[in-house]
């Protein structure tokens, strides 16, 4: 392998592995809040793609017949556990009512086909951010008590339901979408391409982001205590629930956000945010689950070994990046030999 | 209703299904052997998740395994399919070992991701495979023959299947009725309660998760020769995941919710199919949004799936064997009363700059009741958790019977003849009291999966719940020996727990805090028992914050305030203590 490839390969890692970084941080986050893996993290990253090539192509926007129908559910459910208490109605009918709804009109008639493509970008984060606490409201919440593996079943349950509407409504062809525009600029005597930064820069503000927040924002502390005993959160005054949503409404932007930077890098499916999510969640294994700085270098890692793995062994690239857990977790159960779990 | 009923009613529904062999169609033998197959994959998934409490993402990376290994054999070298089914069990039997050795260990999502990602390593690597023939899949596998029968038919494949179902089902519930099996059970709670008494709880699982690989090996196996042809496509994640679809509708918790699982799962994804695709096109996959639907309510509404709401209407299949007197042969030489059992020197706990346990030495002999009292925070359960082996000390010597303990761990407190308690109740709910009772004696006992599976361990089984009925008929539980330990009040829970220590054949029995939450006329009852059991030459620790029954029962008291040992003798030298006095009524009365 000449130099020239080697730095081809790299850049190509870093960049995927930065979008890995963001599906990592993500997973730590939602999981050190509700105990959830989130499976479905990666089919809100394939769903933002799709959306946007939706806006590019000039279709109207498929995702809102799952944003719609699914807000209504959350909605009905809402009100239901309201009991008539209209005091109690106004809130989520905001939430699951009035900004759904707001969304879903302005992704219907305020993008056409020649609007810039920053507006699309905007509003297909918009129409992904909002889907997440949904998902939240119907599939988690009502059995957050749960122990985490309930709560992986009902996950799992949540991607297959996602992917099976994603397959009806994009159909089974791939998309790819624009992304940064300009032309590739000489760095080090390599030609990195606009893209690349951008992806790269975007991770990393994003990551940032959500380390301080929830290292050093009393919200984010919060959202910590919730996750450490829930019981003794609700006690001082954290609804664990609203948690839950918060740390979702985060998922889904940043989900957002990680399909508009992949879109143009890699042809993108229905089901391609399941292979996605999970070697986000090599990455987020790496870092145990719960310390977000070694799981981004982990999802890093991952992007590289993948890239360099397609370039030696094509066929079995997959297989590296899933083989790599098995050291890694060997190397963990080694370094946490009495690990025992809240069962039941 | 009948019991008698209840016991031989899996006998008629194999009957039942025996004769449907000759009434339904090919189409339906063809059907009922698909589900037979799958449900195979699920019986053992109970085992694992529903009784283990291990979720498996990898599943069908197993099945896949034992169909690919017979499908090699067979088409490449022209093996018999029956010493491929040898290669297939075996097999798969070393890499779930290989697998579980790092995995089982650690907590559970971790197992189920790397199972996750074994199954999608798998696919890719059957996939790429020439000698495997890539996605395009082997061909030509010959089918069964047995006794010169050639086993092609759908008739015959049903009925093979039938076989292999009925022999599954029945090692599996031969498995969770043996000694080994009831530390299984004890799992799903955590590990706590298999290593307080002697057993490696990280075995136990191990045993549950191979076990659960071979069931699936002989499902590929099965599979591939009555298909003849294989692809990686049903060896995928997506089957995977909906093997434990099957388990958690049907109910994960028995092999009948599993059997039931995989029939629902099979027969509605297949109407579904024959219902969605004439309105949404052939490619639809609408119907695992209605699966995901399902699930998610099951999940909400009734955690342990259907099962239970059927076998509600069923008879119950009543106590399996009646307990026949027969003493324990090899207990434990009982020290003289007044022996030192357990002595602390020194012992001290640190957490990082905190002297949680400082320097505290103490004995506890044999036929005495030594209380530990101390208000919150004193350091008497980081004290407990010395002594039980739980947390290693920072200094300090823990002597058992004279011989310094170097490196206490729960088992081998257990093993050496220390028997504990805890202080909120650790029961496994959904096993009766005898059975319960039983967990305590596990270290007494021997037999293991191989003896199980042959009835070899009926005699030490007789024993030992034999035994476990004299602990219950000492405390005083013998008549409620059959029902459900999650049934009992409190109280009783407590005295359950302390039957079970007494199943471990302690010298020494260490109590935390068994008179917590418990009515007056039940401390009275707990009091007695302890007197009687000191009586028969035990020595009992006991900690606890009730004085007034620490005063009834004890013989000599030790308080601790700070971490430090404040006072130590006599229950009425200790209660004149200015130093206690004022631990405990911050004042010098």
């Amino acid at each position: 392998m000449s130099l020239d490839i080697a730095a081809i390969l790299l850049q190509d890692g870093l960049t995927n592995g930065a979008i890995y970084v963001l599906l990592a941080v993500v997973l730590v986050l939602i999981f050190t809040v509700t105990r959830i893996v989130f499976v479905p993290q990666g089919d809100l990253v394939a769903l933002s793609a799709l959306t946007l090539a939706d806006f590019e192509l000039g279709h109207r926007p498929g995702v809102v017949w799952i944003l719609g129908p699914a807000a209504g559910v959350a909605l009905i459910l809402e009100l239901i556990a309201a009991r008539g208490q209209l005091r109690l109605m106004w809130r989520p009918a905001i939430e699951f009512g009035v900004v759904p709804g707001l969304v879903i009109l302005l992704a219907l008639f305020a993008v056409p086909k020649d609007a810039p493509l920053l507006w699309k970008m905007v509003v297909t984060c918009g129409l992904i951010t909002v889907i997440a606490p949904i998902l939240y409201r119907i599939a988690f919440q009502p059995m957050a008590e749960a122990s985490p593996l309930v709560l992986l079943i009902a996950a799992v349950a949540v991607h297959f339901g996602l992917t099976s509407l994603a397959l009806h409504i994009f159909g089974a062809e791939g998309v790819r979408t624009s992304g940064f525009a300009g032309a590739p600029f000489e760095f080090l005597g390599q030609s990195v391409s606009p893209q690349t930064i951008g992806v790269i820069i975007t991770s990393l503000v994003l990551s940032a982001a959500m380390f301080i927040f929830f290292s050093r924002a009393l919200t984010g502390k919060a959202l910590l205590a919730a996750a450490f005993n829930r019981r003794g959160a609700e006690l001082v005054g954290i609804s664990t629930a609203r948690a839950g949503r918060i740390a979702f409404l985060v998922a889904g932007f940043v989900g957002a956000v990680s399909g508009l930077l992949i879109g143009p890098i890699t042809t993108l499916y229905y089901d391609s945010g399941f292979l996605l999510g999970l070697k986000g969640f090599v990455g987020a294994i790496v870092g145990g689950l719960a310390v977000y700085p070694v799981a981004a270098a982990g999802a890093l890692l991952v992007g590289l070994i993948e890239s360099f793995a397609s370039f030696w062994v094509s066929a079995y690239r997959d297989l590296a990046v899933f083989m790599l857990i098995i050291p890694v977790l060997f190397w963990r159960s080694l370094a946490t030999p009495n690990f025992e779990e809240d069962a039941e | 209703m009948n019991p008698v009923l209840g016991r031989w009613l899996p006998f008629l529904a194999l009957c039942v299904a025996f004769g449907m062999a000759w009434v339904l169609s090919d189409y339906q033998r063809a059907v009922a052997s698909y589900i037979g197959i799958f449900a195979l994959v699920c019986v053992g998934l109970v085992l694992m998740t529903g009784v283990a409490g291990m979720v498996s993402f990898g599943q069908a990376a197993f099945v896949g395994l034992g169909a690919y290994a017979t499908g090699y054999l067979t088409t490449a070298y022209q093996c018999s399919p029956w010493f491929g089914l040898l290669f297939a069990l075996v097999g798969a039997a070393v890499i779930a070992t290989l697998i579980g050795l790092m995995t089982v260990r650690m907590s559970g999502h971790y197992l189920a991701l790397v199972t996750l990602c074994f199954c999608i390593s798998f696919y890719f690597l059957v996939g790429n495979l020439e000698v495997l023939g890539r996605f395009n899949g082997l061909t030509g596998i010959p089918s069964i023959t047995l006794f010169g029968y050639d086993l092609r038919s759908e008739l015959a494949g049903y009925l093979v299947v039938l076989v292999a179902l009925a022999l599954s089902t029945w090692w599996v519930r031969r498995i969770l009725n043996s000694r080994v099996g009831r530390v299984i059970r004890s799992l799903r709670t955590g590990s706590l309660i298999a290593e307080t008494f002697g057993a490696s709880a990280y075995q136990h699982r191990l045993v549950a998760f191979v076990v659960a690989a071979v069931f699936s090996a002989l499902s590929g196996w099965l599979y591939a020769h009555l298909q003849r042809f294989l692809n990686p496509t049903p060896f995928g994640v997506q089957m995977s995941l909906e093997y434990l679809f099957m388990i958690v509708i049907g109910g994960s918790a028995s092999v009948w919710g599993a059997i039931l699982g995989a029939g629902l799962v099979t027969l509605l994804k297949q109407e579904l199919q024959s219902l969605l695709q004439p309105l949404f096109g052939a490619t639809t996959r609408l119907e695992m949004l209605v699966f995901a639907a399902v699930i998610v309510v099951v999940l909400i509404k009734a955690r342990r799936g259907l099962w239970p709401f059927i076998a509600h209407l069923l008879p119950p299949a009543g106590p399996h064997q009646t307990i026949v007197a027969e003493t324990l042969t090899d207990r434990r030489q009982k020290p003289n009363r007044g022996v030192v059992l357990l002595a602390a020197d020194q012992l001290t706990r640190n957490f990082g700059g905190l002297v949680a346990v400082d320097r505290v030495s103490f004995e506890v002999r044999a036929g005495e009741i030594l209380g530990l009292l101390g208000p919150n925070g004193a350091g008497k359960s980081t004290l407990f958790n010395l002594l039980t082996g739980v947390i290693g000390q920072t200094d300090g010597q823990i002597r058992l019977l004279g011989k310094p303990q170097p490196c206490v761990s729960s088992r081998a407190m257990c093993r050496s003849g220390v028997a504990r308690t805890f202080q909120h109740v650790k029961l496994v709910s959904d096993m009766t009291l005898i059975e319960n009772v039983a967990i305590g004696a596990t270290h007494l006992g021997h037999a293991g999966l191989t003896a199980a599976t042959f009835r070899l361990d009926r005699a030490e089984e007789r024993r030992l719940l034999s035994w476990s009925m004299q602990l219950l008929e000492q405390v005083g539980l013998a008549n409620k020996a059959w029902e459900l330990a999650g049934s009992l009040p409190l109280g009783h829970q407590r005295i359950l727990e302390i039957a079970r220590a007494l199943a471990a054949d302690p010298v020494l029995l260490l109590l935390d805090e068994p008179a917590a939450g418990l009515r007056a006329n039940e401390k009275a009852e707990l009091a007695e028992l302890l007197c009687r059991l000191r009586d028969d030459g035990l020595g009992v620790l006991l900690v606890e914050h009730d004085m007034e029954f620490v005063s009834i029962v004890a013989d000599r008291l030790m308080v601790m305030n700070f971490g430090k040992l404040i006072a130590y003798g006599a229950p009425a030298e200790v209660r004149a203590n200015r130093a206690v006095q004022e631990a405990y009524l911050g004042v010098a009365a």
